[in-house]
């Protein structure tokens, strides 16, 4: 099977890794867990402060289903529970003593059996489910179980090298996950893919520019969601880590990490841990104190940013640091000939194949929808982009319905959101909107 | 640039809420954002990180740019039917386009001190940024409109057209017609005697007392007025003086008309800016073409002396009057256009059909671009929705077809 996306767009940025180039390695004296990376999920917390955890042990539970867990990405003391306003958890961490993992039993052979596996490992809060892009919750049967291969974000790491050796485990992930749905489990596999097929799953060839690597993009175009269907979504380094978790019985929280970005100083791979401290991982990675960076745990299209102080956020396989530019104090930018802008319209004097470093400045002030057909280009979705947003906005649910809000998810109109002319939230809309349908509809 | 910055971020403090210019605040914020990218950047979490270096201003500017060869052409070509006007034989370059600016000058101040008069006390009561939809408006108006339109009656027009047909709408973004037009539309319903037939499209006044003398009582009409009134299909266009005009003066664009729309020529080098730029439209574009020349087309093979313009050709039906103006800078405006894709090639083609169908079958107006982009401005949600509907019927099928 295979899949050819004509829309999208590749942003080109300064600072990739080096293809070749040495992985580091960095032990983790801290790391942390944050609840909001698990978006659907009401946190609890199975630990308390000073308490000793292993790697792979429960952190936190949901609410609702007090089998789906986080777990821990290390073994040590739970240091602090930090929590914000309301005394909601804003993050767990956990100080990193000798490795000791926690033994889990393996031997899933139905249904229940393997998700309740996937549940206490913390496998499947990893995993998204559509609708409403939240982590799947347990009592519903997938449709089908789609895993992409590809990042196709800006500067992000090969997902097949992330995967590179794990042919074994690959396999026994696609037997357990068979297990948890009646229909099929896609891989969808770029350019790079050496590996070949893996048994058990359905292997889908892509190509075509980002968003192709958004798995809700590959769902839209194998198998779309209807109305009342639910798949789960994951990536392909998610997956080997739930074959290694099938093999061994342990949880594998090693995390390969791409430093990415035009204010990094040495752009590379670190070999080390989910959830560590930023500090460590950035170590002689930032450039000095006169100069205003922005750390982005993730790309820069879904990344979030954070402090220096603060720690690597799920999916744990990219930071990007670029110029914050709020001091950049640009004149008449709008009427700008440098060849130094990076946009997807043609109106600017940046042509070839030129790499640019972007700030994170927003360039524009914020408008009413104006120009047409800008979101369309970007989404390579059978979906009237446009549209969906107004009836987000106007909290239409038949119409939300209508437009396909089940199929989609903040992610897949980052590029759009980046494009846009009138410099409008998409991503936030989006999400307000699932939330929203959400609450409404269960 | 850094004296002008730190003397913006001084003055600041007075705009704020309780400053002593708090009620100049949208202009200080106009005034900041035009001069100074702002260097608000992205929340951390829940949206990009980056964004694209395009905004609503380059957008606009784009567009201005877009309109510039026909604007300096019509400051030449207004010129030059003075001067034919006057029966001058020698044709000065610079006081022909003297003459056209001094003609010109006038107009582009009453539209824009007018219309973004309107725009910043709106902005200003409801405390937003400015919006930048009037700087393509306000370069437009001039020069759609006959060149010996009143000041006071444009200024009228941009008012009425600003106001109800923008703003109460909710500002740029939300209006259903073109503003542009609507000023046209409106000096063209509100004073008929000063917007059409053979005294306006001639300039005939001295600019400052610059330009030649031209005798009372002069009159000239433009190629589609002569065709609206002549009989038994002799199409014998003249141009001032008497001479013969062929289609190819309509190409060029030395013919009377409206300011700014008499060349195609230059008006396809602005088409080319919007395309390349991707700012226009190219399916609006195309189609509309496309519309027009078939329109065309079945008016010439099925024409009669009951209706003159019908012996104009499909393709002289685009050289002549204000359609390449229209398709390719008032049909391609994304506000008031169809949103969709599929939409837009139905949204042109009919604006193509119905200008020539205007124009050769209604005696009463001898162009019919205006009224057919107007028309088609009400029908633009009307498409949409159907397309919209298409996609809706689609997944739905999908989703029946799963459980069937």
């Amino acid at each position: 099977m295979e899949i050819n996306l004509k829309k999208g767009f590749d942003l080109r940025l300064a600072g990739a890794v080096p293809p070749g180039s040495k992985p580091r390695a960095v032990a983790a004296r801290v790391v942390a867990i944050v609840p909001d990376d698990f978006p659907g999920l009401s946190p609890k917390l199975e630990v308390k402060e000073g308490d000793q955890v292993m790697r792979g042990q429960a952190l936190l539970r949901d609410k609702a289903f007090e089998y789906l867990k986080v777990a821990s990405p290390a073994a040590g003391t739970v240091k602090s529970v930090v929590r914000g306003a309301r005394r909601k958890i804003e993050r767990v961490v956990v100080e990193v003593a000798a490795d000791k993992p926690q033994a889990f039993d393996t031997k899933a052979t139905d249904r229940a059996s393997a998700l309740s596996l996937l549940c206490a490992s913390g496998m499947l809060a990893r995993m998204r489910q559509r609708p409403y892009d939240i982590v799947p919750r347990p009592d519903r049967v997938p449709r089908d179980i789609f895993v992409t291969a590809i990042d196709s974000a800006p500067l992000a790491p090969s997902l097949a090298s992330l995967v590179q050796g794990k042919s074994k485990e690959l396999a026994a992930a696609a037997k357990l996950l068979s297990l948890v749905t009646d229909g099929k489990v896609y891989v969808t596999v770029g350019a790079d893919w050496t590996l070949g097929d893996i048994a058990g799953a359905q292997m889908v060839k892509a190509q075509g520019k980002h968003p192709v690597g958004n798995v809700g993009v590959q769902i839209a175009n194998i198998a779309p969601v209807n109305k009342g269907e639910t798949v789960w979504g994951l990536d392909v380094v998610t997956m080997a880590k739930i074959g290694s978790l099938v093999l061994t019985g342990q949880v594998d929280t090693t995390a390969n990490v791409a430093i990415t970005g035009s204010e990094a100083k040495d752009p590379c791979m670190v070999l080390t841990t989910e959830g560590v401290a930023l500090a460590e991982l950035l170590k002689g990675e930032l450039p000095g104190d006169d100069k205003h960076v922005r750390i982005i745990s993730g790309n820069v299209l879904t990344g979030v940013a954070e402090k220096e102080d603060s720690f690597l956020r799920f999916p744990y396989r990219q930071v990007t640091i670029i110029p914050e530019g709020d001091d950049a104090d640009e004149f008449m930018g709008w009427a700008s000939l440098s060849p130094n802008k990076m946009s997807a319209s043609h109106s600017f004097l940046s042509f070839g194949k030129k790499l640019f470093k972007p700030d994170a400045r927003i360039l524009g002030g914020r408008r009413a929808m104006i120009m047409s057909g800008q979101y369309d280009k970007m989404i390579p979705m059978d979906i009237m982009a446009e549209y969906l947003i107004k009836a987000i906005l106007a909290k239409d649910i038949d119409q939300m319905e209508k437009l396909g809000i089940y199929e989609v998810a903040p992610e897949d109109f980052a590029l759009a959101e980046w494009a846009d002319t009138s410099k409008i939230p998409l991503q936030q809309i989006v999400r307000d909107g699932l939330d929203y349908l959400r609450k409404e509809l269960e | 640039m850094k004296f002008l910055k730190r003397s913006l971020d001084r003055i600041k403090p007075q705009f704020e809420e309780g400053g002593k210019l708090h009620s100049l605040k949208s202009v200080y914020d106009g005034f900041d954002t035009f001069l100074f990218t702002p260097n608000e950047t992205a929340k951390p979490s829940g949206g990009v990180q980056v964004h694209d270096s395009i905004d609503s201003k380059r957008t606009m500017i784009i567009v201005v740019l877009a309109l510039m060869p026909c604007f300096f052409f019509g400051m030449y070509n207004t010129g030059y039917q003075h001067w034919l006007a006057a029966g001058e034989t020698s044709f000065p370059f610079w006081s022909l386009m003297l003459y056209g600016f001094l003609a010109i000058l006038p107009k582009v101040i009453v539209a824009y001190v007018v219309g973004l008069g309107i725009e910043f006390i709106v902005a200003q009561i409801k405390k937003e940024e400015i919006q930048e939809g009037f700087l393509v408006t306000g370069i437009l108006v001039p020069m759609i409109c006959p060149v010996e339109t009143p000041n006071w009656m444009l200024a009228v027009a941009v008012a009425f057209a600003v106001i109800f047909a923008k703003e109460v709408f909710g500002g740029t973004g939300y209006n259903v017609f073109n503003v542009a037009l609507i000023t046209r539309a409106f000096l063209f319903f509100a004073y008929p005697a000063k917007m059409s037939g053979d005294h306006v499209f001639v300039a005939t006044g001295k600019m400052l007392g610059f330009g030649p003398t031209v005798s009372d009582g002069f009159s000239c009409a433009t190629p589609l007025g002569q065709i609206a009134t002549s009989t038994g299909g002799n199409l014998d266009l003249t141009g001032i003086g008497g001479y013969a005009l062929s289609w190819w003066d309509a190409f060029l664009g030395l013919i009377p008309g409206s300011f700014g729309e008499t060349s195609v020529l230059c008006i396809c080098v602005g088409a080319l800016i919007l395309l390349l730029t991707g700012i226009g439209s190219w399916r609006i574009m195309l189609s509309a073409v496309a519309g027009g020349l078939l329109m065309g087309w079945i008016a010439y093979w099925c024409q009669t002396p009951t209706y003159p313009a019908s012996y104009l050709n499909g393709w002289e039906q685009l050289l002549y009057g204000g359609f390449a103006f229209a398709v390719v800078f008032m049909a391609t405006d994304p506000v008031t256009a169809a949103r969709t894709e599929t939409g837009k090639y139905i949204y042109g083609f009919l604006i193509g059909v119905i200008a020539v169908l205007i124009r050769t079958y209604n005696n009463g107006y001898p162009e019919g671009a205006m009224l057919a982009v107007l028309l088609m401005n009400a029908f633009a949600a009307l498409i949409d929705y159907c397309v919209v509907q298409s996609n809706i019927r689609r997944r739905l099928k999908r989703a029946t077809a799963k459980t069937a």
